[in-house]
């Protein structure tokens, strides 16, 4: 009697989580589903089985050339950002004295205060032709004419990573700061040089937090629509963006919706990649 | 009665009211960003002491879909790409107008558009708006007479230095007509044609922009010219940098017009028409053609009354006949055409 009780008290309290994944994931990923086999009929929606929305993405070689292009965005700037991001942790943790560490973490995610929007336009000034960049090199005599590095992929890519490695730093700084001095001194008790001790001992032991950071900035790059729309200037087309287009002006949400299926593929390859050494449970 | 029952009673009867006055005090309308202005909306709100609650959308088949899924009543009036009338007569979203209520008579003549605003002689919708897919440059920057062609347009003279204003009906209007193919002659056996037009021009094109985007980069100098550009795009810059200017070349441009109408179910049907009567009067017009997000040519001419010279003149108002003569309609293709022309567009963007 006393267990039914605490039973019932228990799923009481999971209830609400329940209820809310339920109503707001599970059942919306049900209909996206049973869209994604559906057709249109001119602008009316037909439900049924069909694997047309699909087969489309073989058919039409934007819908085959957005896949790529936004694996190979989102494999360049997760790369780019733990490159990036590894040696700012490191820094932090090893390098930077407890008590300014806080501060310093501080400044690393300021950026993250400011509109989305807003930055990626920031940065679309600053890569423009006369814009900071462009106009430095050409002031230290680097290149004579302006180099085109805004609405291209090298812009999104900035863009992207500019945001990440502030999310990589502090899943990577939240692992390093975890371990203990006495690897580094066993390590090094044993013979091994600076570069053994990081690469047999450091790497292995920090790769949950780095690899925890790089699945999610693949999950949140691939996803994303503003960042390329913006900083990209249509050069070339990724899979939120063609959604997009599905959505705005044919309303073909069956297509959308296997678009949408198709990156959640992805994004379950991802996953089942990086599981061995996901800990979200860090973050 | 239980005190939970009578408290449940007395929630959803004050929950019913808020939600009754809440429906007559408010005017739900689905618009474009031009229609944001508060110096275009306050004067309406204050004259019938109401509140317009504006929504703004992105693309036809995004304002069908939202009508689609809403209850009857949910929004009252809407703006809608000219071209697209007859795709919402067609879903039954637009109500018929009393057209002997609204000032046509008053209006530019090539744009009262009764073929595309009326079906089988009901008026459904009332032109509000129109201005060119053209050509927008930087007058310092580019040779004025190259911009006079569209072949010299996107040639290699420009190569790197042109954006394309991100919206596939006006670009291929505008490469149809440099390859002397009316807009309304655009056709399936005609696509090939102008994806060869628009490859050329993508490959000379540093980007694909929106109106902000496109905006942004010919005033940042990242292009000097933009396709698909026109009044719209450099009217609000023209005071700061009277160098970024718009013609229409030799072969002609494409004409867009933006239409209003009330939404079939409304449950205000009469403060509904009021909106659209205010819109398309002398003074809303004025509003609308200067309005923050962008500027447009008012459809009543009586609105120039109410604009200043300086205004007139970035509209170009006394260049308007010409123009207008100059110019055609949007492409206005079956919804088999629109998806083979969309998949075209999309496809030149991949490349």
């Amino acid at each position: 009697m006393f267990a039914m009780g605490q039973r019932a008290k228990g799923w009481g309290f999971v209830a609400p989580a329940l209820i809310w994944t339920l109503a707001f994931f599970i059942v919306p990923f049900i209909v996206m589903g049973a869209m994604s086999f559906a057709t249109l009929d001119g602008r009316n929606l037909v439900w049924g089985l069909s694997f047309d929305n699909y087969a489309a993405l073989a058919e039409r070689r934007f819908l085959w050339r957005a896949i790529v292009v936004s694996l190979e965005i989102t494999v360049t700037v997760t790369i780019v950002s733990v490159l990036l991001a590894y040696p700012l942790a490191w820094i932090i943790a090893f390098n930077v004295p407890p008590r300014w560490q806080r501060l310093v973490l501080l400044l690393t995610i300021l950026p993250f205060w400011t509109s989305y929007v807003v930055r990626s336009y920031a940065w679309l000034l600053v890569l423009a032709r006369e814009g900071v960049v462009n106009q430095t090199l050409m002031n230290i005599g680097l290149i004579a004419e302006p180099l085109t590095l805004a609405n291209t992929r090298f812009a999104t890519v900035t863009g992207f990573v500019h945001f990440f490695v502030m999310l990589l730093t502090l899943t990577i700084y939240a692992n390093l700061v975890q371990l203990s001095p006495n690897y580094r001194r066993a390590a090094q008790d044993l013979g091994a040089n600076a570069f053994q001790t990081f690469r047999h001992v450091i790497l292995p032991l920090t790769l949950p937090g780095i690899v925890t950071g790089a699945f999610l900035t693949f999950v949140l790059c691939i996803g994303d629509y503003v960042t390329p729309q913006i900083l990209g200037g249509n050069t070339e087309l990724t899979v939120p963006q063609v959604i997009m287009v599905q959505l705005g002006r044919r309303a073909d949400f069956p297509l959308a919706a296997a678009l949408a299926i198709v990156l959640m593929g992805i994004v379950t390859l991802a996953y089942l990649a990086a599981a061995r050494w996901l800990r979200l449970d860090r973050l | 009665m239980n005190r939970l029952t009578s408290t449940l009673l007395t929630t959803t009867i004050l929950t019913s009211v808020a939600g009754v006055a809440s429906a007559q005090d408010t005017l739900n309308a689905l618009v474009w960003c031009d229609h944001m202005d508060p110096e275009l909306i306050a004067p309406f709100e204050a004259a019938h002491n109401v509140t317009v609650n504006l929504r703004e959308y992105e693309g036809t088949g995004a304002a069908l879909a939202l009508l689609e899924q809403s209850r009857p009543g949910d929004w009252d009036v809407l703006v809608i790409d000219g071209i697209d009338v007859f795709r919402a007569v067609d879903a039954g979203i637009l109500a018929p107008l009393p057209a002997d209520e609204l000032p046509t008579a008053d209006f530019f003549p090539e744009v009262v558009m009764d073929d595309v605003n009326t079906v089988d002689g009901v008026t459904y919708a009332v032109t509000e708006k129109f201005g060119y897919n053209t050509i927008s440059y930087n007058a310092a920057r580019v040779d004025p007479a190259d911009m006079e062609s569209l072949a010299t347009v996107w040639s290699e003279t420009y190569q790197g230095r042109i954006s394309i204003y991100d919206y596939y009906l006006p670009v291929m209007g505008l490469a149809a007509l440099s390859e002397g193919i009316d807009t309304a002659d655009i056709s399936a056996d005609n696509l090939d044609t102008l994806g060869d037009v628009m490859a050329t021009m993508r490959s000379r094109a540093a980007s694909v922009a929106g109106v902000v985007a496109a905006q942004t980069a010919l005033a940042t100098g990242e292009v000097d010219i933009v396709v698909g550009g026109g009044e719209w795009l450099t009217a609000v810059l023209a005071e700061e940098q009277p160098d970024l200017t718009w013609t229409i070349p030799a072969e002609g441009a494409v004409r867009w017009t933006q239409s209003l109408g009330v939404v079939e179910g409304t449950q205000q049907p009469d403060l509904a028409l009021e909106f659209v009567k205010y819109i398309v009067s002398p003074e809303g017009q004025a509003r609308l053609a200067t309005s923050s997000c962008f500027w447009g040519m008012p459809a009543n001419a009586a609105a120039g009354d109410f604009l200043t010279d300086e205004q007139k003149a970035v509209l170009r108002w006394d260049d308007q006949p010409d123009y207008l003569a100059r110019t055609q309609l949007y492409p206005a293709p079956d919804d088999a055409l629109d998806m083979a022309m969309q998949d075209l567009w999309l496809d030149t963007l991949a490349q």
